[in-house]
């Protein structure tokens, strides 16, 4: 599996022609502060097509505010983020880069599907509603066509037969499975993973991995993954970041740092977490 | 009561009539102007939540029956155009009532998880999108019962327009009083005239509070039992939304 993948993430990694290997996420010298706490430190990194790439840290680490700048939910203080090629956090007005207005960051989002630890369903539609709202009001897809993807991916997460529950009326594991299908029909290049299997009762973590582990090895969407499941990290990703202090300390391949990692902060790190 | 003819209970409930005008009026533009002011108070640019600030300390601090003689008697004055009673007393219950509804509209939209307006731009909706698609129809069951309690008081509200000489039910009452020369009986029946139309009102409300939180997948207040406690527990266990979207 990730084995056969190569584990940087600069280099090109791919022999299918969509991963071209190109810089699909660039955070360029990003600081994030919240009053005098610096969460993000001149950070600089970027993520290739394609591939899987797990943020692990201890809490307040900053990895996931860089999921919640991807999504555009706060603004960077200093630096830039591209995604696909575009600024997310600005635009170029008269050859100059402005903070992005709401309209741009729309456009550019739309490549990024997120999936939220809550899960953060929409209680007031069923479960169908919940996944071809976006495509159809969002993308212009027509009704019936995303209704037909809706089924695919609700097949797809084994909830076929739930398609015309509340969410409400789901089990968590269920709900955070519908919340994957739903990033998913936006046809995202990136999806981002908060935390995803973090409010779930143990016994349903294992449905939702499996769907994710699934899509890692079926398509060759991008994943930006925060988690704390290390085994799944350690299955699915290409590369492995460190986080501590806003910054990373360490990177590489999950075979590297899980088993020997060079950093003394990630040794303790993972002896507290596996 | 024994004096009390055909004639005279004929015009109380003209009365009735009248009230249920008024209210069904002064309340079609107070939820108007609830809603607007409500989701200005929300906006983005501070010059919007400014003025709808702004308006809704200026209605809810003013009189009603002050509002109401000052559209009467002072708007001819000062612009040349006078509206008939019935009409002035819509305007000004309708402003003022809208007042107090724009805070039930804020606080409910304010009481949706903010996980919600996430998701939303998760997904690209437009900042328009997300409140009509989203955020009101969820904040929407949360507002009905603030609002049952102030449709009962524009209900009540509605008896200052007997002052204009409107024929409502209070108007009514003091000219039966008036033919009969007694207070006791007539204030009597319209106690309980305004008691059954309050009571009338609480039912409606209480139906389409049903039918609201159906339509955001929580159980009917009534009637399913074992199932829906299973379901409410299962609620605040997985999804966090439900028990945060509180009081308004």
């Amino acid at each position: 599996m990730s084995a056969e993948k190569n584990p940087s993430t600069t280099a090109n990694g791919g022999t299918n022609p969509a991963v071209d290997g190109s810089e699909l996420i660039k955070f360029d010298n990003v600081t994030k502060r919240y009053g005098s706490n610096v969460v993000l430190d001149n950070l600089c990194f970027d993520v290739s097509s394609g591939k899987h790439v797990t943020l692990i840290g201890p809490s307040g680490s900053g990895k996931t505010t860089i999921l919640r700048l991807l999504m555009t939910l706060v603004k960077p203080d200093e630096g830039t983020i591209k995604v696909a090629g575009d600024y997310l956090s600005h635009e170029e007005k008269n050859g100059k880069l402005v903070p992005a207005g709401e309209r741009h960051q729309r456009e550019v989002r739309k490549n990024i599907g997120m999936v939220f630890q809550q899960f953060n369903l929409f209680p007031n539609m069923k479960v169908l509603r919940n996944i071809t709202e976006a495509p159809v009001h969002v993308l212009g897809l027509g009704k019936d066509e995303a209704e037909q993807r809706a089924r695919e991916l609700l097949e797809m997460v084994g909830l076929t037969d739930h398609i015309d529950k509340y969410p409400s009326q789901l089990s968590g594991g269920q709900q955070q499975r519908v919340a994957i299908a739903r990033a998913l029909a936006m046809r995202p290049q990136v999806l981002l993973l908060d935390e995803v299997t973090s409010a779930l009762d143990p016994e349903l973590v294992a449905g939702v991995l499996d769907v994710l582990r699934d899509i890692a090895h079926s398509t060759d969407i991008t994943m930006l993954c925060v988690t704390h499941e290390m085994n799944f990290a350690r299955d699915i990703s290409d590369d492995v970041l460190m986080f501590d202090a806003g910054r990373v300390i360490e990177s590489g391949a999950p075979e590297k740092i899980f088993t020997d990692p060079e950093h003394e902060r990630t040794r303790e790190f993972l002896s507290a977490v596996l | 009561m024994t004096d009390l003819t055909a004639g005279l209970w004929g015009l109380l409930l003209e009365g009735v009539w009248v009230t249920v005008q008024l209210t069904v009026f002064s309340a079609a533009l107070g939820a108007f102007v609830a809603f607007v002011v409500g989701v200005a108070r929300t906006h983005r640019l501070w010059i919007v939540r400014f003025l709808s600030g702004l308006y809704m300390e200026i209605f809810r601090g003013t009189s009603a029956l002050v509002l109401m003689f000052w559209i009467f008697f002072v708007l001819p004055m000062a612009f040349g155009w006078q509206l008939v009673p019935m009409w002035a007393a819509v305007l000004a219950l309708g402003l003022s009532y809208g007042a107090y509804g724009s805070e039930i509209v804020r606080g409910a939209l304010a009481a949706v998880a903010p996980a919600q307006q996430e998701a939303g731009i998760a997904l690209s909706f437009s900042p328009w999108q997300r409140l009509t698609k989203i955020l009101l129809p969820q904040a929407w069951p949360e507002m009905i019962p603030p609002a049952n309690n102030l449709l009962i008081e524009l209900l009540k509200g509605t008896a200052l327009v007997s002052v204009l000489g409107v024929g409502d039910i209070t108007f009514g009452a003091a000219l039966v009083r008036n033919a009969l020369g007694e207070s006791a009986p007539v204030y009597t029946i319209i106690l309980v005239m305004y008691f059954i139309l309050a009571f009338l009102l609480t039912r409606v409300m209480r139906a389409v509070e049903r039918k609201a939180k159906a339509g955001i997948g929580q159980a009917p207040e009534k009637g399913v039992g074992v199932l829906r406690k299973l379901n409410i527990r299962q609620q605040t266990e997985t999804s966090g939304d439900f028990s945060s979207a509180g009081g308004a």
